[in-house]
């Protein structure tokens, strides 16, 4: 009996344990799914708490729930992944060996790595909306907050949903609109990009939103420390900004685990083949969603794109054939961009995100890189897509390779 | 696509503006780009941060990140900004005759 590990119950974990579970035959295999946590979170919902949009408990559920019934799930911390010995030591003690193992464990954001954000304001005057807790805590703020300077700051990339500060600042001139406050509320975004986006057209396009909701941006800040008597951040090169309330991306990292195993990179992200997704000079490991270091954005959309090929790769490798799917960087993903509309993005490692239609050219139903009501209906509609539908590792009419149809090329 | 005249000699430049042909590198040239973007001086201190960029890149095909470079060139964040003001890991690999570090999505 053989046996495939996966780290991590995650969006990219659920998804690959859910197809490996209907394609490997029982009697050949057993396969085992490592979370330290029973509740899988809808993480793009986290995003609307801090609005009162959704709740909490409206974006959890078990974990198990979503394995299907051959699955055998452990709950456990991991220790340390022995690749040469083909084991894996969890943190309750037990070792598990595996014929195959897949690294699912996420990225998590990690404030105590920046000068002074860590302390006693952390949570009064300066919050995160990335973690179930610090979304709970801000979303409480928000409905007592009289104004003021609001600066939502990106510590240093990569991080998790590279779009989900814009759709904050977004959500945030609406709420704050909505609420007949907007005049008294400041709202400015401080970035180490050199615009508001990575690509140069979205770039554009997205910085044309920004300047039209009045939020300022302050581009190319490398954020050094932040003084939390004093309100400001501050930046290596000593330049400043002031707030009153700071809602931060803190940086993000790999689990603890990779590093504990001398396999990661500065930031414990898995050094990663981009195409096969294949663990760099390691046997029978494969990397799946956020903990690997590829170029792609980490995104749920992009675990399931990959999850795709990866699927195609392991069925072969295990067959003893070389593993031939590419993965090519696919990204798709909605931007909520207030009052009941959305902008779509979809794009690769090649090709930046560009305006059209999406998925059928001239009809759409989806705007790329323009703001349509039914780009937010998407949005919304996901989440039941995602518990539904993609956890499930259920086939979606989108292909993982992205397909330059309804795209216009400048 | 710009070119930089040097001794001479013209090299050519990719659409940032850092040499197209890495090859083409020399610490002669390092000092006329740095000279060029500002830095008058290029000190031990800057060599060994070059150096240990174009170490990296000859290695893994992409210049390393700030955070790397604290951890493993031996000098500080701090310091990294005073050598090379306004985006270390950018305008070091710009000296270092290396392409614009991808950096992530």
């Amino acid at each position: 009996m053989r046996h495939m590990l996966i780290l991590g119950g995650g969006t990219a974990g659920t998804i690959m344990a859910n197809k490996l579970a209907s394609a490997l035959d029982e009697r050949d295999w057993r396969i085992t799914v490592v979370d330290a946590t029973e509740e899988h979170y809808y993480q793009p919902g986290f995003l609307f708490v801090p609005f009162g949009i959704y709740r909490m408990r409206e974006i959890v559920k078990p974990r198990r729930q979503f394995l299907p019934g051959r699955i055998q799930f452990i709950l456990s911390g991991i220790e340390r992944i022995d690749a040469e010995k083909k084991t894996v030591m969890l943190s309750v003690g037990e070792s598990l060996r595996y014929d195959c193992l897949i690294i699912a464990t996420g990225a998590d954001i990690h404030p105590e790595q920046t000068d002074g954000l860590f302390d006693e304001e952390w949570g009064r005057s300066k919050f995160d909306f990335y973690t179930p807790k610090g979304a709970d805590r801000l979303a409480q703020f928000l409905k007592g907050w009289q104004g003021g300077k609001l600066v939502l700051s990106i510590t240093e990339m990569p991080i998790k949903c590279p779009v989900a500060p814009l759709e904050f600042l977004f959500l945030a001139d609406a709420y704050f609109t909505e609420r007949g406050m907007r005049d008294k509320v400041d709202i400015h975004l401080v970035t180490p990009l050199s615009g508001a986006f990575t690509k140069p057209t979205s770039s554009d396009v997205l910085g044309e939103f920004l300047e039209r909701k009045g939020i300022t941006v302050t581009p190319d800040f490398d954020l050094g420390r932040v003084d939390s008597k004093e309100k400001k951040l501050v930046a290596w090169d000593e330049t400043e900004v002031s707030y009153d309330l700071l809602v931060s991306i803190p940086t993000n990292m790999g689990n603890a685990c990779i590093a504990r195993s001398g396999m990661g990179n500065e930031l414990n992200f898995v050094p990663t083949d981009k195409q096969t997704l294949k663990a760099d000079g390691l046997e029978d490991v494969f990397v799946l969603g956020d903990a690997s270091n590829l170029p792609s954005s980490k995104a749920g959309s992009v675990a399931h794109f990959q999850s795709e090929i990866l699927f195609q790769n392991i069925l072969e490798h295990i067959e003893g054939r070389p593993a031939c799917a590419h993965f090519d960087g696919h990204a798709n993903c909605f931007i909520e961009s207030g009052f009941g509309k959305g902008l779509l993005i979809d794009f690769n490692y090649e090709t930046e995100p560009l305006p059209g239609e999406f998925p059928l050219p001239g009809i759409g139903p989806f705007k790329l890189l323009q703001e349509s009501s039914i780009n937010h209906y998407g949005k919304m509609m996901f989440r039941w897509v995602y518990w539904n539908l993609l956890l499930r590792g259920v086939e979606l009419p989108i292909e993982a390779e992205m397909s330059m149809a309804g795209k216009q090329v400048r | 696509m710009g070119t930089l005249s040097i001794a001479g000699k013209t090299i050519e430049l990719d659409a940032d503006g850092h040499l197209a042909n890495r090859t083409d590198w020399t610490e002669d040239m390092a000092r006329e780009i740095a000279a060029q973007d500002g830095i008058p001086e290029l000190t031990p201190q800057h060599w060994a941060v070059i150096n240990f960029m174009r170490t990296v890149f000859a290695k893994e095909g992409d210049a390393p990140s700030i955070r790397r470079l604290t951890k493993e060139s031996g000098v500080d964040t701090k310091t990294l900004y005073q050598l090379f003001p306004k985006g270390p890991a950018k305008r070091a690999a710009k000296i270092a005759g290396l392409p614009k570090p991808k950096g992530c999505i």
